[in-house]
This record gives structure tokens, C-alpha cells and sequence, in this order.
């Protein structure tokens, strides 16, 4: 047992001193495979957070958003709509929403302004996401002053900073008492941005979406399930583009292993037979490649997968910015909430790691089998 | 102690270019004796040397290794007994570049896994016996002609095999390397080594320390010599 433990020190010994006297081969091969990793890593964890931040903005969405239309344009709706809403079977609450959009010319962006459903806030309190906080330095206790609609100041106390349970929502969001919504936009007093509704049975959601705009011809009804369609078909289109990504990464990384699998160098192969010669098993030559194999793929693997969390996590997918476009738009300046499943790093490890770990053994395989008196003639 | 019966090898057999490189050839190589192979080029020295240490095996024929036979024996057997019983010098040297001396004296006993104290100090100790002390930490590389072939020695010695095989081993020294060469093998006869040389280098077959000189031609022995 000792003995094993032993012979495998001495083995792995051997194969990162070989490793290093080719240094320049194998710097050259991890720089390639982490780049590979590192592409396929930003990928999966550039989607699966992006479904993540979706399924976080649409647990949060109400079953029945209403909102008024002029002329083709949503527009302010009276809340006096809520009770007639209400009186539909099987309507279960109605409530208005107060929300809108800031420009902040300090900070040259735009906020969103809302009212939160069950927080209370006094008048002149707010709470701001993290990135208004982190643009404006604004942090618990300090203020900050608005212009009204009318052109006059306002001035908020930051009562918090909201914790980023998912960024891509909440970066830009102020949350904001009614008096203050209203002082700030000059929203008449019985008029709201929209009416939520909430409905007893889900399986009534198109009927009762669809009593709503009968009963009140001004208004459309927007169903949670059409929320889901858009956010489907954006990630759809923009899963395609991944997936392109990712099928030329692994081609990539096909051919890489290929090339390394069919190139032993004259040199490794004289190695192998040298090492047969003087009584080293045909195992122990494959063990020995196997170590190789395995340092550098695992190096390479950690080494891909770490830039890769950075560049999705804290460089805010900089390398994926062309494919984000409309997004960004959108969202400006958001950081995606680091979320890793073991489940992705196996699926990675596995379409890595071991293919290249094998493409490493089986060359030598060949090489380690033929006669060792091969070498009594070179 | 190693007997060779009827031994016939041939290369790519049933190919066109097949050759048979040794014909029936019978051979009794007595312990703790120095055995010199001696023939023109492409006589099969080196094969038959190749076949004595188990690095391949005869197309037919028998070989046997103290009363056992050995040419049936799976090939892990075959390492274990190479390692165990031959110490191989080769005509190139055929030393691991990058690695330094003493990295390539211990090589051979890595698969053995014994603790490293151990075996560092039996290398030490080889390298002390071929005057290569202060070279242990050199790059082979970096080593002249007869430093390469100690080193190839010690190297082949580390194991404490029984045997000691080396093919052409003076091919590549000067007249005085080639002596130093054979006073060392001298002195390993000294302490009961069996070695076995192939060469066609008159210094060898005359050396003293010789006690038997095989001829060789075509793959056939032409003269056995005197036991
Ligand atoms: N793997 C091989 N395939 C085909 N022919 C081979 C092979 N190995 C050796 N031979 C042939 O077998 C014959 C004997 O070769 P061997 O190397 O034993 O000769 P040798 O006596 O050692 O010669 P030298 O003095 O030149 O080293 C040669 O003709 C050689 O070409
Ligand atoms: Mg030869």
C-alpha cells in the first residue's frame, strides 16, 4: 500500500519534471485549453444566470397586469377601473401600481421610480438598487434631491440599499412612498400607472384577461403566460447565438484534442521506449501520461472556469456585449448575481477534462506497447 | 544460468520485407563470467542481446533464465525480471535529457516505489563508485562522452541486477574511456556480476577481464568460444 502510494509520488515526480522540460509545449497547450474552457464557461454561466435573473423577474410578476390605452399608448388609468375589475367572478384582488421612469443627469441614466406593494415608506423615504447606489454613492442615511415635473427640488433620505437578489431587476430601482410619487411626477390623485390583478383559478387567467378588455374597451390586459412568451423568444434568439458560440468552442477543442492525440513527438516516443527499456511497465508508462494529462487539463480547467466566473460576474460579460446590445439598453450597467450549479461544472469537466485526458493516453498507449529492444536500435 | 535453445527470430514475418535475423541458434551464458558477442555488422549481435534480457521475445525457440522458462511469460513478468535481473547499457546511451544525473540513475527504480531515503542513498552511492559525485545535480546534456556513459552505468546498476548486458558499449570512448570502461566491468565480475558485451571492437575481446568471445555471422554462431 505504501509501496503504491510510493510509486505514484515517484511517477507524478517524474511527469511534472517532464511536464516543465517541455515548458514551452505545454504553456502554449494550457494557454489554448483554458481559452477553451474559459469560452465555454462564460457561456454556461452566462445563460444559466440570465434564466436565473428571469425566473426571479417572473416569479415576482402579477397573474393580470391592466393598463389604460390612448391613442395605441399606455397611459395613466383611473383607479376607479379597480372596482369594476373587482366586480368580475373570480377576480380575487385588484391594486394599483405606481411607477415610472427618472432621468438623473447627474448620473446621465434612468431610474425607475415605484411604489412598493407592502413596504411602507414615510414620504420622504426611498430605497435604491445597488447600482443606483453604487454610481451615486448613496448609501443608507445620505439624501438625494430630485427634480419635480414642475421644475422644483426634492429632497429623499435613503432608508436602504436593496439586497441584489437579482440585479438585472433591481439595479436601476428606486422604491418610493405614494406622496412622493406623486410630488415627483405630478401623477393626478386618482389616477395609477397600472392595476394588477389577481385571479382565484389560474386556468381563468385568458377568460377573465379577456372580460377586463370587454368591460373597460380603453384598457388591454397583459397575461403573465405573455410576459413568459417574450422573455422565451428573447432568450431564444439570444440562446442561439450561444449556442453557435459554444458548438465552435467545442470543435475547437475537438480539433485541439485530435491534433494533440495524433502529435507525439519523436522525442516523447524515444521517452517511452527508454523508460520500457530500463523496466518500466507498460502501465507505468500509461500511468505517467495519465498524470500529464490530468495536470494539465485540471490546471487548465480551473484556470478556464475562474476568468470565466470574473468575466461574467464581476467584468459584467465585457466579451459578450454584442450579443447583450438590446439588453443593455434595457438594463444599463447591471451585474449578473453569481450563481454556479455543480451540475454545469460536471457537464464542463466532462466535455473537457476527460476527452483530453484520454486523447493524451491513447497515443502513448501505442507507443508504450510496441518491443522495448525498439530502443537498442536508435 | 541463461540458456538460449533453437532460437530463430524473425522480423516482419510474413510481410515481403520479412528477414530472419538469428537461425536455430543454442547458447549457454555461464554466471558471474564476462560474455563478449563478436561479429560483422548485421550478424544479430544486438538481437541476441535484445532476446538474453527479455526486451523480445524469439519467433522460436526456448529461452531459460536459471532452469525457468521465460519466453512464454506475460510481458508484465518479462518487465519484472528485466528489472530485476538485467541492467542494460546501450550503445547510445540513451539517457533522458533534461533531467539531471542522479534523476537518471534512479529512473529505473521508480516503479518499484520504495521510500525515496533508500533509494536516494544507493544512487548516491553508485555515482560515488563511477566518480560522478559531483556531476549528480548536472543536466545529462551537459556531460561529456565518458561522464554520459557512467552515468548510463550507474544508471544500469541502480537495481543491483545480476546481469549486466551492454551493446557496443566502447563504440563512442577514446582508447582510455574504453579501458575505464572495462576496468569497471572488471570489477562488477569482481563482485560476481554476470556481463554480457556485443562488440567488434578488438580492445574489448581482448581485455583480460574477457572470458569467453562468441562469433557471430548471419545470424548464426560461428565459433562459441571457450567456456
Ligand atoms: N525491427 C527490425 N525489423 C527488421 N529487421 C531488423 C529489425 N531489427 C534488426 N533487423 C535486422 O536484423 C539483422 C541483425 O541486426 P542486429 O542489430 O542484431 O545486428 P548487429 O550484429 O547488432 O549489427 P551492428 O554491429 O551493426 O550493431 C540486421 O540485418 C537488421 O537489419
Ligand atoms: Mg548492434
Amino acid at each position: 500500500m505504501i509501496k503504491a502510494i510510493d510509486k505514484q509520488r515517484y511517477i507524478l515526480d517524474f511527469t511534472l519534471s517532464s511536464l516543465w522540460r517541455r515548458k514551452g509545449k505545454n504553456l502554449a497547450l494550457v494557454l489554448v485549453y483554458t481559452l477553451v474552457v474559459f469560452v465555454l464557461g462564460s457561456v454556461m454561466f452566462f445563460t444559466q444566470a440570465l434564466k436565473n435573473e428571469a425566473a426571479l423577474v417572473l416569479r415576482g410578476s402579477p397573474e393580470i397586469i391592466v393598463q389604460k390605452m390612448v391613442a395605441g399608448r399606455h397611459d395613466l388609468i383611473p383607479v376607479s377601473h379597480g372596482a369594476q375589475i373587482g366586480k368580475i367572478r373570480g377576480v380575487k384582488a385588484v391594486k394599483a401600481r405606481f411607477w415610472g421612469y427618472y432621468y438623473d443627469p447627474g448620473a446621465q441614466a434612468n431610474y425607475t421610480l415605484m411604489v412598493p406593494e407592502d413596504l411602507p415608506l414615510k414620504d420622504q423615504e426611498i430605497i435604491v438598487g445597488a447600482g443606483i447606489s453604487r454610481v451615486r454613492r448613496l448609501f443608507r442615511g445620505s439624501s438625494i434631491v430630485f427634480r419635480t415635473y414642475d421644475g422644483k427640488p426634492a429632497t429623499f433620505f435613503i432608508k436602504g440599499v436593496l439586497s441584489p437578489d437579482s440585479e438585472l431587476l433591481s439595479s436601476d430601482l428606486i422604491l418610493i412612498s405614494v406622496p412622493g410619487f406623486t410630488r415627483v411626477f405630478g401623477v393626478p390623485p386618482d389616477r395609477a400607472t397600472d392595476l394588477t390583478v389577481q385571479v382565484a383559478n389560474r386556468k381563468e387567467i385568458p377568460t377573465i384577461a379577456a372580460k377586463i378588455v370587454d368591460a373597460l374597451p380603453d384598457t388591454r390586459a397583459i397575461t403573465r403566460e405573455e410576459i413568459l412568451r417574450t422573455y422565451d423568444a428573447v432568450f431564444d434568439w439570444r440562446g442561439g447565438i450561444m449556442i453557435a458560440i459554444l458548438a465552435g468552442a467545442v470543435l475547437a477543442f475537438l480539433i485541439f484534442a485530435w491534433d494533440k492525440a495524433a502529435g507525439l513527438s519523436a522525442e516523447e516516443k524515444r521517452e517511452i521506449g527508454i523508460l520500457k527499456a530500463i523496466g518500466w511497465e507498460t502501465a507505468d508508462v500509461l500511468e505517467m501520461k495519465f498524470w500529464e494529462g490530468l495536470v494539465v487539463s485540471l490546471s487548465s480547467f480551473f484556470l478556464g472556469i475562474i476568468l470565466a466566473y470574473g468575466h461574467i460576474f464581476y467584468a459584467s460579460a465585457t466579451l459578450f456585449e454584442p450579443v447583450l446590445k438590446g439588453w443593455a439598453v434595457l438594463y444599463p450597467e447591471f451585474r449578473l448575481t453569481p450563481f454556479i450549479s455543480g451540475y454545469q461544472i460536471a457537464i464542463l469537466f466532462f466535455f473537457t477534462v476527460i476527452p483530453y485526458t484520454v486523447a493524451t493516453i491513447i497515443p502513448s498507449w501505442r507507443a508504450a506497447t510496441i518491443d522495448p529492444d525498439a530502443v537498442m536500435r536508435t | 544460468m541463461i540458456q538460449l535453445q533453437h532460437i530463430r527470430k524473425v522480423f516482419n514475418a510474413g510481410l515481403p520485407n520479412e528477414y530472419v535475423a538469428i537461425h536455430d541458434l543454442s547458447l549457454n551464458i555461464a554466471p558471474h563470467q564476462v560474455t563478449v558477442l563478436t561479429g560483422p555488422s548485421g550478424s544479430g549481435k544486438t538481437t541476441v542481446l535484445s532476446l538474453l534480457g527479455c526486451m523480445a521475445r524469439p519467433t522460436a525457440g526456448r529461452i531459460m533464465l536459471q532452469d525457468r522458462e521465460i519466453t512464454s511469460l506475460p510481458e508484465r513478468f518479462l518487465t519484472q525480471i528485466r528489472r530485476s535481473t538485467f541492467g542494460f547499457i546501450f550503445q547510445q546511451f540513451n539517457l533522458i535529457r533534461g533531467i539531471s544525473v542522479l534523476e537518471n540513475v534512479m529512473l529505473p527504480a521508480y516503479p518499484l516505489g520504495e521510500p525515496l531515503g533508500g533509494l536516494k542513498k544507493r544512487a548516491l552511492k553508485l555515482l560515488d563508485l563511477l566518480n560522478l559525485t559531483s556531476k549528480g545535480a548536472a543536466k545529462v546534456e551537459w556531460l561529456s562522452g565518458g561522464e554520459a556513459q557512467r552515468t548510463a552505468i550507474a544508471r544500469a546498476l541502480v537495481n543491483d541486477p545480476g546481469v549486466i548486458i551492454a551493446d557496443e558499449p566502447t563504440a563512442h570512448l577514446d582508447t582510455g574511456l574504453s579501458r575505464e570502461f572495462l576496468d569497471i566491468m572488471g570489477d562488477f565480475k569482481g563482485q560476481g556480476k554476470t556481463i554480457l558485451i556485443a562488440s567488434h571492437d578488438p580492445m574489448v575481446h581482448e581485455s583480460e577481464i574477457v572470458d569467453r568471445v562468441v562469433k557471430m555471422r548471419d545470424g548464426r554462431i560461428i565459433d562459441a568460444g571457450v567456456i
